[in-house]
């Protein structure tokens, strides 16, 4: 007998096989993703789950009898009453009860479950989403240069000098040369001295003197530190593309914004997050509330916490703009933004806005998404027809004479959980970037 | 017994849950001891592997094998079987054993100290013994071969998919996996199979066409055509080797159209498929004797003073579990479970053997009471197939135990009919009709190729005859005579036709959408 410990074996041999069953199933399943990340919220969503597809593209056909119709016999355990003659009552389906004719697997199998794993199921959520294409142009020239160690050089700035190299070079120089080191003129002359005082053995003083002559001759001649020691640290320049985001959070946290619109705005920001994560190595994010006055805070706070008071958006922007100013030079970050709110501002800040957003934010921004969150009026129809789909807000009006074709920014209603993965893909797939 | 006790120095194999490779040898010791001294089992040598759940969950997904080439239908039957053990509906097997010599068992890590001797008794003796023994394995799997054909068939299949690509590739093979089940020879050949040696001849066959390939042979003029007599029809069917029931080997060696590399595709399915055909007929018997064995040989354990109570009640409880029938009202009954059914007549075997009534010795005159039970059952699994065995084994007594009845479920009568109970009147109808159940000639529907035309559109004809008016599913039948129709090149046509009457009662036809020739 021989017995073999295989579990440091590696695992996933069976990952190639499901690689193409998913290739296989892709169409379905993209499906499926589409359709349960409707359903559910977007916290599964990060987690990959249970997907249900039809067995449509991954049937595995096979020739077997029909489930139904014809002349079966089966053999069944547990009689209890029965006796030769009786008749029993066809079960639903028509299919005999037991027995294990037919197909092994197949008939009555419509849907197939499984699940994916967190990378798989963002892999396809994700798979048609591109980036707004509007300012590309941008991300390709903000290549930045960093430096990065390449070895020394025996030329280059004095505040690059690598002392130890410097000095390793000098002391192997010195050696190799046989520098006379400092103790022994020193010792040389102490004895000169010392013969000098005694003065009885003049032929050994000539030979002091002549010897120390030599050595100061030599130390001279080989220096302490010479040029051909020195040694600078040299650094190369290396291009490195930006691959940064930093994600601005705007919302207005006024009386009027209910938990459920701050609900839609987060999973909306959450959808937002997961996006530019898989398409930048960091991600940065801003979270930044206003009432008629705006304050960078921390997620709980942005979220969590009511506040009361009057709306002015543009102080919003205008901490956007200091934020940046501050902390996210636009050269190195790509910046994003969006902007839940329920449409109330004041009057007289409109303008005021239209204008920060046009000449300020924009230019800055890879792209702007405004949300306009309202009241799900699920229960009456009237209501929502006459609140949302007939009078457009203050905001919302503001925001459309900006909203230019060619200007970065976009704007969709939600007011159900349900509509807010169509309008992220709506403001983030490829067609409409490119178009 | 206290003479046992002292010949085995009455000490405990183990003591604990935790396994270790110590405690896993002086188990295997002494169950090696117990099946060869007192159960005469003879097997392959056994080699044990360790492994995880998670690594258990990906012999699954390649059928079992250790070793299998890539295809997605294993990475379903993986994500289907990951998602039913994450939701706790399935737990894992505790083993998984390979036909092959060395004759590999897998143990979990998870597994406790008595289910790694329950395992080992199961997989490494009584399957081994079964894989080894059984008439129909020995005639038709290889088992010292049978592990260097799947790396080659792995391979192979990935250097097809680097050359001609994923996806030409996987078109071939889903199409042979349909048709797996009508891709084997159903009665022996003269010679034992050796899968190394034949494809060591079948590479220089290769080898010799290649080098002797002359393209010039090909503007060879031939005659013109002469006009097909009735004659001719017979001899295009001997031509062909016609009619032919193993679909896949028809298309490997004729359908016109294919490449080389197809035709070996089809071939590896069909080497695949012929290796676990055995394995199909006789599932009651190999869980059975596996059963019975591991059984026998734990309950000795204990007797010997080798295993402790404790570990006794906890295999017992995994052993209910395993061999657990329930009944046809029961809402957890899903058919007869093999090795419920199985386990029970091994056991019955070993009563008729050693302790059989009147009704046994006029059932079973030749082996009833002949005290030689484990002589009786070595032959019973050496010799017999699922079907035959329970034709030849399943006694009144048994099928009284079991309650056994037989249901007739007509589609044009309105209610099912009680056709015969386990009494005097019912005993062989019943028997014969569960025996039926496990035939697979009966199970698999009768399709075989029965004509080309040649001289016209070169339509492949199929026939099904159809048994008891059961006729195929329709939506898997066309999507399978599409399978064929790419892989043969042209139409295909299949005419179910009634068994007894000759009735033909639907016809499918299927024309090639010429994508795997693409």
């Amino acid at each position: 007998m021989n017995i073999i410990d295989r579990r440091l074996n590696p695992k996933g041999k069976s990952l190639a096989n499901r690689q193409r069953f998913l290739r296989r199933a892709k169409e379905q399943i993209v499906k499926a993703v589409r359709d349960s990340s409707g359903k559910r919220s977007i916290q599964d969503i990060e987690n990959g789950d249970k997907i249900s597809i039809s067995t449509g593209g991954v049937r595995e056909p096979s020739f077997h009898r029909s489930a139904s119709g014809g002349l079966r016999e089966h053999v069944v355990p547990g009689n209890k009453e029965f006796v030769e003659g009786d008749t029993i009552p066809r079960p639903e389906g028509g299919g005999g009860r037991g027995g294990s004719e037919g197909s092994p697997d197949g008939d009555g199998e419509d849907d197939f479950r499984f699940v994916l794993s967190r990378e798989e199921f963002l892999d396809i959520f994700m798979e048609d989403l591109e980036l707004p294409d509007l300012v590309k142009q941008k991300i390709k020239q903000t290549e930045n240069y960093s430096l990065h160690r390449a070895g020394y050089s025996s030329s280059g700035s004095p505040s690059n000098l690598n002392l130890v190299r410097t000095m390793r070079n000098s002391l192997s120089r010195r050696i190799a040369l046989r520098r006379p080191k400092p103790e022994e003129i020193e010792r040389l002359e102490q004895e000169i001295a010392e013969l000098e005082a005694g003065g009885t053995d003049d032929a050994r003083l000539l030979e002091l003197r002549g010897e120390l002559e030599r050595q100061l001759r030599r130390s001279k001649v080989i220096p302490y530190l010479d040029p051909v020691d020195v040694r600078y640290n040299r650094f190369e320049r290396v291009p490195r593309p930006v691959a940064q985001a930093v994600m601005f959070c705007l919302m207005d946290v006024s009386g009027s914004m209910t938990e459920h619109m701050k609900d839609l705005a987060k999973r909306f920001f959450i959808l937002l997050y997961l996006f530019l994560k898989r398409r930048y190595r960091h991600v940065d994010i801003v979270f930044i509330r206003h009432t008629h006055e705006a304050k960078e805070v921390d997620e709980e706070t942005f979220f969590y916490s009511a506040e009361t008071g009057g709306t002015v958006v543009s102080t919003a922007l205008e901490e956007m703009r200091r934020i940046i100013a501050d902390r996210y030079p636009e050269a190195e970050w790509n910046i994003y933004a969006a902007q839940a709110s329920d449409g109330d501002n004041m009057s007289n800040d409109n303008a005021k806005s239209a204008a920060l957003l046009e000449n300020v934010i924009l230019p800055m921004c890879q792209y702007f998404a405004y949300i306009e969150v309202s009241q799900d009026y699920e229960g009456g129809l009237g209501g929502a027809l006459g609140s949302t789909l007939g009078r457009e807000t203050d905001l919302w009006r503001t925001y459309k004479l900006v909203a230019k074709p060619g200007a970065p920014i976009a704007m969709r209603k939600v007011r159900t959980r349900r509509e807010i993965f169509p309008v992220f893909r709506d403001l983030f797939s490829r067609e409409n970037a490119t178009a | 017994m206290s003479m046992q006790m002292l010949d085995d120095g009455n000490q405990l194999i183990f003591e604990g849950a935790d396994w270790d490779y110590d405690k896993i040898k002086r188990a295997y010791d002494a169950i090696e001891r117990i099946a060869f001294d007192e159960m005469g089992l003879d097997i392959y040598p056994n080699q044990i592997e360790v492994i995880t759940a998670e690594q258990m969950l990906d012999a699954y997904s390649s059928i079992g094998m250790p070793l299998m080439y890539k295809h997605w239908s294993f990475g379903k039957h993986f994500a289907q079987d990951e998602t039913l053990y994450r939701k706790g509906l399935r737990g894992l097997a505790y083993e998984i054993v390979i036909n092959s010599s060395p004759c590999i068992s897998y143990i979990m890590e998870e597994n406790s100290m008595t289910m790694q001797t329950l395992v080992i008794a199961h997989a490494a003796f009584g399957h081994n013994h079964f894989f080894k023994n059984n008439n129909l394995f020995r005639q038709w799997t290889d088992a010292k071969g049978i592990l260097d054909y799947l790396e080659f068939a792995k391979t192979f299949i990935l250097k097809c998919e680097e050359r001609y690509g994923h996806q030409a590739v996987e078109r071939t093979l889903d199409a042979a996996h349909a048709l797996m089940s009508h891709g084997v020879h159903r009665y022996p050949r003269k010679q034992p199979l050796d899968l190394r040696e034949e494809q060591r001849r079948e590479d220089e066959r290769q080898e010799y066409n290649r080098k002797m390939y002359n393209d010039l042979w090909r503007t060879v003029p031939t005659k013109p055509g002469v006009k097909e007599s009735v004659s001719a029809v017979e001899s295009r069917k001997a031509l062909l080797a016609l009619p032919e029931e193993n679909i896949l080997y028809f298309l490997e060696k004729k359908a016109p159209r294919l490449h080389q590399w197809q035709r070996e595709i089809l071939r590896i399915v069909r080497r695949v498929a012929q290796y676990f055909y055995p394995q199909k007929q006789t599932k009651l018997m190999n869980e059975g004797c596996a059963t019975y064995t591991h059984y026998y040989i734990m309950n000795r354990l204990h007797q010997k003073g080798l295993m402790s109570d404790g570990a006794l009640l906890e295999f017992l409880h995994s052993h209910t579990s395993v061999v657990f029938q329930p009944n046809f009202d029961d809402p957890r009954f899903s058919g007869i479970n093999p090795y419920a059914i199985g386990f029970a007549m091994m056991q019955d075997i070993e009563r008729i053997a050693t302790n059989p009534t009147d009704e046994d010795r006029e059932w079973f005159p030749d082996y009833a009471g002949n005290g030689d039970a484990m002589g009786t059952l070595r032959e019973a699994w050496a010799n017999f197939r699922d079907e035959s065995f329970v034709l030849q084994y399943l006694s009144p007594a048994l099928m009284r135990k079991m309650r056994m009845f037989e249901v007739r479920n007509d589609a044009s009568e309105p209610e099912m009919l009680v056709e015969a109970i386990h009494n005097e009147r019912g005993y062989r109808k019943v028997r014969k009709a569960l025996a039926r159940q496990y035939d697979i000639g009966y199970l698999e529907p009768d399709i075989q190729i029965l004509d080309v035309d040649l001289a016209g559109d070169r339509k492949l004809i199929l026939q099904h005859r159809v048994i008891n008016r059961v006729l195929l599913d329709e939506s898997d039948a066309r999507a399978v005579l599409r399978h064929i129709a790419n892989l043969w090149g042209y139409e295909v046509m299949l005419v179910e036709v009634d068994a007894t009457t000759e009735a033909v009662l639907k016809e499918h036809t299927v024309s090639a959408s010429s994508l795997l020739l693409s």
